[in-house]
């Protein structure tokens, strides 16, 4: 239904009672009213800024000059033609995708273990949480004294266990490959608490009677396991999915803290370099180009969660 | 015949578990174990490769924590953090509640779409935005103030907290309020006196995990502040406990573990709301 505007015979001074009146009368404009700040607030803080960056990414903006001059493609022609742009783009695909396939694998084991009662669960699910919980800026720099190049523990108890060669004394953060491993490491280790409380709740979310037909049908763990339970977890499991690749693929403190991206760029990611081109080095139009490179892959991220949230609708 | 396998099968499946959780808790628990370990050890201790690194060769000592109290500027830190968190809770709740609220309540595919879109903010990174924020932060002259914080964090808890709060007033039946309404209540009147007296789950929840994400933050906080009386905690021990050649690997690891398992306590008992704001769409 259609309101006429404020009739016209309304004199000036009664307009504010009347809007006010409108408002508590008519359901629609209230709501609309109440949703506003929130929508202002996220069009300000998030959707301007986004919009800049893409200005910025045009431009020759530095912290040092006030004045912007539109410089087209220059910039992404830049970082293009830059060898650490390449080396970033790769050490990002690493990054996201072998953690991500871990974090999957083994939140999918984890969470099995956990659906099942047993004595003492609480203090277990308060053990595992811990990383996700804990600001990953100082969780990182636990890791940083677990990797260090003379105390590392890990090398002490390798070594204690007949592991390790008593002459292999790995530098963990100061070898190329072995720098990788370990800020892939740190990834899982900080992703996987929040995949396998989502993963636990898709199995949670699993009818009963689904297992009980299963089992009275005859099927034993692995057959339920594969053909019954995992199936039925996989919508969820790509929720997890999808927030670990946001999460990873723009990710930048577990570098910055544990490498800082050495040695040698060995393990620079989009956004660790985008930070030290554009704020520790003050080439904001750079930095702006760099961190723009990591949009394609959260647009396509947001389609499939579309595509999940309007499934979830219908259904 | 069949007794002795079924017994060995569930013993195997029952030993398997246990391996299973003990693998995972040890991988995940072990840091903050080891940093309990080293922040109550003594320098010396610490240091001697010699020793076996699990054991204390020399008493447990404070003498770490006095350090991060007395020499650093740790509490000062845990009080900017807190400063902020609590502004910006009441900026998230102040604009998510009613936002929740109105898109719980309203009808029709673009109500429905907002509130997705709405949600998908939340994934923009900061990776995204804080280049571009660096220079409205100095426009507008908050560069190493707390406040260029409490500016920019909703920017990141009223999204999530607006979708999360939508969850909660859509499970409150329309019932309720109708119900008021028809005795005499306003919409408004009906949303204060019957609506959010039966959803401080729902906004304390919002609150917790508003509160978590500013402790979290730090691509933001390392950008914006520079001057060491001014971090955040997150920021405050990466940066400058680290900085130089000596590292105070006691105190620093000591810092990290005050911080951290208060949290994760609190955070735990709230874990399944979150789970349900993370996956709503995904379970029904």
């Amino acid at each position: 239904m259609k309101r006429s505007p404020i009739s016209a015979t309304t004199v000036p001074g009664s307009i504010f009672p009347s809007i006010l009146t409108r408002l508590a009368d008519d359901d629609r404009w209230l709501l609309r009213v109440i949703l506003a700040p929130a929508i202002i607030y996220i069009v300000l803080l998030v959707g301007i800024p986004f919009l800049m960056s893409l200005y910025y990414s045009l431009s020759d903006a530095t912290v040092a000059s006030r004045e912007l001059h539109f410089i087209g493609l220059e910039n992404f022609r830049r970082v293009v033609a830059s060898h650490t742009f390449w080396v970033a783009l790769g050490n990002t695909v690493i990054f996201t995708t072998v953690s991500q396939v871990l974090v999957i694998a083994l939140a999918n084991i984890l969470a099995i273990a956990l659906i099942s009662d047993f004595r003492g669960k609480w203090l277990v699910r308060l053990l595992i949480i811990l990383p996700w919980v804990a600001p990953i800026s100082l969780s990182s720099i636990g890791w940083l004294w677990i990797f260090d190049s003379i105390y590392s523990i890990i090398n002490w108890t390798a070594r204690a266990a007949g592991l390790f060669d008593p002459h292999y004394w790995p530098i963990w953060l100061g070898q190329p490959r072995l720098a990788m491993a370990s800020i892939i490491t740190v990834q899982v280790w900080r992703m996987l608490p929040l995949a396998t409380i989502i993963i636990l709740a898709g199995l949670a979310s699993i009818p009963q009677d689904i297992h009980d037909a299963a089992v009275s049908d005859g099927a034993g763990f692995w057959r339920h396991l594969f053909e019954i339970t995992l199936p039925l977890v996989v919508p969820v499991g790509v929720v997890a999915l999808l927030f670990g690749i946001v999460f990873t693929f723009t990710d930048l403190i577990v570098v910055l803290v544990l490498t800082r991206g050495g040695p040698y760029d060995t393990t620079q990611v989009l956004a660790s370099w985008a930070y030290f081109t554009g704020i520790q080095g003050g080439d904001l139009a750079g930095g702006a180009a760099i961190s723009l490179f990591l949009l394609p892959v959260l647009v396509a991220v947001s389609i499939v969660f579309l595509r999940f949230a309007r499934r979830a609708e219908v259904a | 015949m069949t007794r002795a396998p079924a017994r060995d099968y569930r013993l195997a499946k029952a030993g398997g578990h246990t391996a299973v959780l003990v693998f995972f808790v040890t991988f995940l628990a072990f840091p903050f174990y080891w940093m309990l370990i080293t922040t109550f050890k003594t320098t010396q201790d610490l240091y001697n490769t010699s020793n076996n690194p699990y054991l204390f060769h020399d008493p447990p000592t404070l003498h770490h924590l006095q350090v991060l109290f007395d020499n650093t500027q740790y509490l000062q830190w845990i009080a900017n953090t807190a400063f902020v968190g609590v502004i910006v809770v009441a900026i998230t709740l102040a604009l998510a509640v009613p936002a929740g609220y109105a898109l719980a309540r309203m009808t029709g595919a673009w109500a429905q779409n907002l509130g997705i879109a709405i949600f998908l903010t939340y994934l923009v990174p900061p990776t995204i935005l804080f280049i571009p924020f660096s220079r409205i932060i100095g426009d507008l002259g908050l560069q190493d103030s707390l406040w260029s914080l409490v500016l920019v964090y909703p920017s990141f808890t009223v999204p999530f907290c607006t979708w999360l709060l939508m969850g909660f007033f859509k499970a409150i039946p329309r019932d309720l309020e109708e119900a008021a309404m028809i005795d005499g209540l306003s919409r408004f009147g009906a949303f204060v006196k019957v609506v959010i007296p039966i959803s401080t789950a729902g906004m304390l929840t919002a609150v917790i995990f508003a509160f978590t994400l500013v402790t979290q933050e730090f691509v933001y906080g390392v950008t914006f502040i520079t001057s060491s009386s001014s971090y955040t905690v997150s920021v405050g021990v990466p940066t400058f406990l680290v900085r130089g050649d000596v590292y105070f690997w006691g105190s620093m690891m000591g810092a990290c573990l005050i911080v951290s398992v208060p949290i994760a306590i609190v955070y735990n008992l709230f874990v399944d709301r979150f789970v349900v704001g993370f996956t709503a769409g995904a379970i029904k």
